[in-house]
């Protein structure tokens, strides 16, 4: 075990979890449109459009995106803890990030429900 | 504070082009960067998603634009990161549940994980790019 000095914060246990939480979604999600790619094997816009326009793949879709930006998130917070270790710019890419994910959940969102 | 007075004494070998990384350290440093590659091309990814979606024109449109050569080995290359970065992640999950932590074992799946995401990648390419 490592020796930590308690200092009243997290370690990050939530964020280890949410990751993890978030890939088995991704995965699970993975292995469906796989499946459902095999099986149908769309040859046009209409049988492309049908695997994402039935009920039950818009949410599985949405809760993809969700799951993706989430995970994406936490990665790249690692990277950026990493490997930029200039306080000031750090947060402003942070910031960026956030801002970037909030947006593309909006844009993802917009493309799935005009289905 | 006895270890941290240990832990400066640490040897360092930062000097990237000298070291040899086993296979499973490839398959990490690979997973990051699949990770960071597929992030900074998700807005092209979600127009392109959206545009396959959006009508039959912007289909046709979608459809031309993957019949380009170029782009369909940029997107087979993408394919590859999203399945590196989907086996070498079922493997540190496996990890986390302590299933193959041993050296042995550790170095055969990483093994696996390239083997099964090459070959998942020339199934998903043959099908929807080719």
């Amino acid at each position: 075990m490592v020796n930590r000095v308690v200092v009243g914060a997290g370690y990050g246990l939530k964020d280890w979890i949410a990751q993890r939480a978030t890939a088995v979604v991704m995965a699970v999600y993975t292995l469906i449109l796989l499946a459902t790619l095999g099986a149908l094997g769309p040859s046009g816009f209409e049988a492309w459009r049908s695997i994402f326009s039935n009920g039950f793949m818009q949410f599985m879709t949405f809760l993809f995106f969700i799951s993706l930006f989430w995970h994406v998130w936490i990665g790249v917070r690692d990277i950026l803890m990493d490997y930029i270790w200039n306080d000031g710019l750090r947060l402003v890419l942070m910031i960026a990030v956030v801002a970037a994910l909030v947006g593309y959940a909006g844009w993802a969102a917009k493309i799935l429900w005009r289905l | 504070m006895a270890d941290i007075a240990i832990k400066k004494k640490r040897p360092k070998n930062l000097d990237l082009p000298t070291i040899r990384l086993p296979l499973p350290g490839i398959l990490s440093i690979l997973h990051r960067i699949s990770g960071a590659v597929l992030f900074l091309l998700l807005p092209v990814l979600l127009w392109l998603f959206q545009q396959s979606l959006a009508s039959p024109e912007t289909y046709a449109v979608a459809k031309a634009l993957t019949g380009n050569i170029l782009v369909k080995l940029i997107l087979l290359g993408l394919i590859w990161l999203y399945m590196h970065h989907f086996c070498a992640g079922i493997r540190y999950l496996l990890l986390d549940l302590h299933k193959g932590i041993d050296l042995e074992s550790a170095r055969l799946s990483s093994k696996i994980v390239f083997g099964v995401s090459i070959a998942l990648t020339v199934i998903v390419g043959a099908k929807v790019l080719w």
